[in-house]
């Protein structure tokens, strides 16, 4: 469904991104993880159109996806959620959500029971009168997933939607999550909370630094020593080794 | 809904009934109100919902005016027809800006002194230039007859003015509940969350300058109608694009009444300080004591209201 060869992207001399490819499949959830400044926010945008990758490929369904604005990566079926949560502050919860859901709805009250069946499938219902900006972290979290939901996006990006949350709210995100993935929509992840990677990705690629260290099913990638060293240093995995 | 429905039908009654029952002063006064609240709308619509701040509206209600008083002064054309014509340029000029101001990434405060500099640029043009009369202005003749778009009974005047402000209300009204306006509101409030959700966010922005040119500009025509003479100060002067944004931002950006509340909160100042000026001896040097009523004001409105009077309404506006 995605193909990804070979992306860089660099900020003055700062490679942030450096020959990377990975690939997602049609009904998988991949995370994409890696330390903190390893590149992954930056490789998500550049997958949504907001950065123009300085090289490489995107192809989304058979189609080259480079160069294309954001509206119409979205309009293909591709949406990024963002990390630092951008919500529209002054209108509610419903109107937020309505916002995506008017990408294929023209009429509004079609657009408003799509985007409160939404709200419910996300955990947000009654939470739909209250404004952007009076959601906690969580909630907050919730409505950029409840949005990049509500335009019908056959591949969604998720960058870091558990991050902040505590142990139930993240159980509970786990569970939407899953739930989006059997609805027939596939997941790439950004995620730091193991425990919800190692519960919902079928794959992981490991990214520091701007390049892709590793990749593969979580079991093979928590024993690559240098995964272990990008996370805990030089000469980790020789110590837990031993 | 119903109580909101209430009012609106009380208002409606007392705007028909008030020119048949009033002195003629207040119809005029009227008048004023319901045309402020209209080309307020338009900087509404752009400044209000889609949250790009226009210091220079004028060069909208400018292009309206000259577009048909030039129509009809040197090519003859008929007032009526020479309405939406001047509607279709004031959008065109809309386009323009908006264009070149949007793809060059103008945003803010930038975006604001780009339009200024065109209501000024367009000031100055028609200051020289020989097909605009230059600074003589350009008189319409008095030919009184409905067909020419002049009225001899103010009243006329009144109602059409009461008609275009509640058509501009209409439009405000379809806005809070369609797709456009949900667009517009995005952009207005976090540009790269509404591109992230499909959003032509330079589209929208395009699309909305447009509409509010197009009704900026037929608020021009129709203070040429009314006043039969029109000069470079009067259609492009600072002044207008003060009025439209200084209406909305008092009554209420972004909300369908903020125009409206807007303009009847200004002329009454506006009014009041007149008489006060004129019966009170202290007051009389103190010229004119309006401004400084505004600018009280409008401290006032910045500091303890943000949202404009409209917010005092909010339960009312909110359940509807």
């Amino acid at each position: 469904m995605l193909e990804v060869s070979g992306i860089s992207k660099s900020f003055g001399g700062l490679k942030a991104v450096d020959g990377v490819s990975l690939d997602v499949q049609a009904g998988e959830i991949v995370a994409l993880i890696g330390p903190n400044g390893a590149g992954k926010t930056t490789l998500f945008a550049a997958l949504a159109g907001f950065h123009r990758p300085d090289a490489g490929r995107i192809v989304f369904d058979g189609r080259d996806i480079i160069g294309l604005p954001p509206h119409r990566i979205c309009a293909a079926g591709m949406v990024r959620t963002f990390q630092i949560t951008q919500p529209f502050a002054k209108i509610t919860v419903r109107e937020n959500i309505m916002v995506g859901a008017y990408l294929r709805i023209d009429d509004r009250s079609k657009a408003r029971d799509r985007a409160e069946a939404v709200a419910a499938q996300v955990g947000m219902a009654a939470q739909l009168d209250r404004f952007g900006a009076d959601l906690t972290v969580a909630g907050r979290k919730r409505l950029e997933l409840a949005r990049a939901l509500a335009t019908g996006p056959r591949l969604l990006l998720l960058d870091e939607v558990m991050a902040g949350l505590n142990p139930t709210e993240i159980t509970e995100i786990v569970e939407v999550i899953r739930a989006i993935r059997a609805s027939g929509v596939t997941i790439l992840l950004i995620e730091h909370v193991m425990q919800a990677v190692t519960s919902l990705a079928d794959r992981a690629y490991v990214l520091n630094q701007g390049r892709m260290i590793a990749e593969g099913t979580l079991a093979e990638i928590a024993g690559n020593p240098a995964v272990v060293e990008a996370y805990l240093g030089h000469g980790a995995a020789e110590v837990l080794r031993a | 809904m119903t109580r909101l429905a209430f009012l609106l039908a009380l208002a409606f009654a007392a705007a028909i009934t008030l020119p048949l029952v009033a002195p003629g002063y207040l119809v005029d006064v009227g008048m004023l109100v319901f045309f402020l609240a209209f080309i307020g709308q338009s900087w509404n619509i752009s400044g209000g919902f889609a949250g790009q701040t226009s210091f220079g509206h004028a060069v909208f209600f400018g292009t309206g005016a000259y577009t048909s008083t030039i129509l009809q002064i040197t090519f003859g054309w008929n007032a009526w027809l020479a309405w939406p014509a001047a509607m279709l340029a004031g959008a065109i000029v809309g386009w323009i800006i908006a264009v070149l101001s949007f793809r060059a990434g103008l945003r803010g405060s930038y975006f604001a002194l780009i339009t200024l500099a065109f209501a000024e640029a367009f000031r100055i043009l028609a200051n020289s230039l020989s097909f605009t009369h230059a600074g003589l202005g350009m008189l319409i003749k008095a030919d009184p007859r409905p067909a020419n778009f002049q009225f001899k009974d103010p009243i006329w005047f009144y109602y059409l003015a009461l008609a275009l402000c509640i058509v501009s209300l209409l439009i405000a009204w379809q806005l809070t509940r369609g797709r456009l306006g949900s667009r517009l509101v995005a952009v207005r409030e976090n540009e790269d969350a509404a591109r992230a959700l499909g959003i032509d966010v330079f589209a929208e922005k395009v699309k909305a300058l447009s509409l509010a040119g197009a009704i900026a500009a037929a608020g021009g025509t129709f203070y040429a109608q009314k006043y039969l003479y029109i000069d470079p100060n009067i259609a492009f002067g600072v002044d207008k694009s003060i009025e439209m944004l200084l209406v909305t931002m008092v009554g209420g950006a972004g909300t369908i009444f903020g125009p409206l509340l807007g303009a009847l909160a200004l002329t009454g100042i506006n009014e009041v300080t007149r008489t006060l000026a004129s019966v009170v001896p202290a007051f009389k040097n103190v010229q004119p004591l309006s401004l400084i009523v505004y600018g009280v004001m409008l401290m006032l409105i910045v500091g303890r209201l943000p949202d404009g009077l409209a917010r005092l309404f909010r339960r009312v506006d909110r359940h509807a």
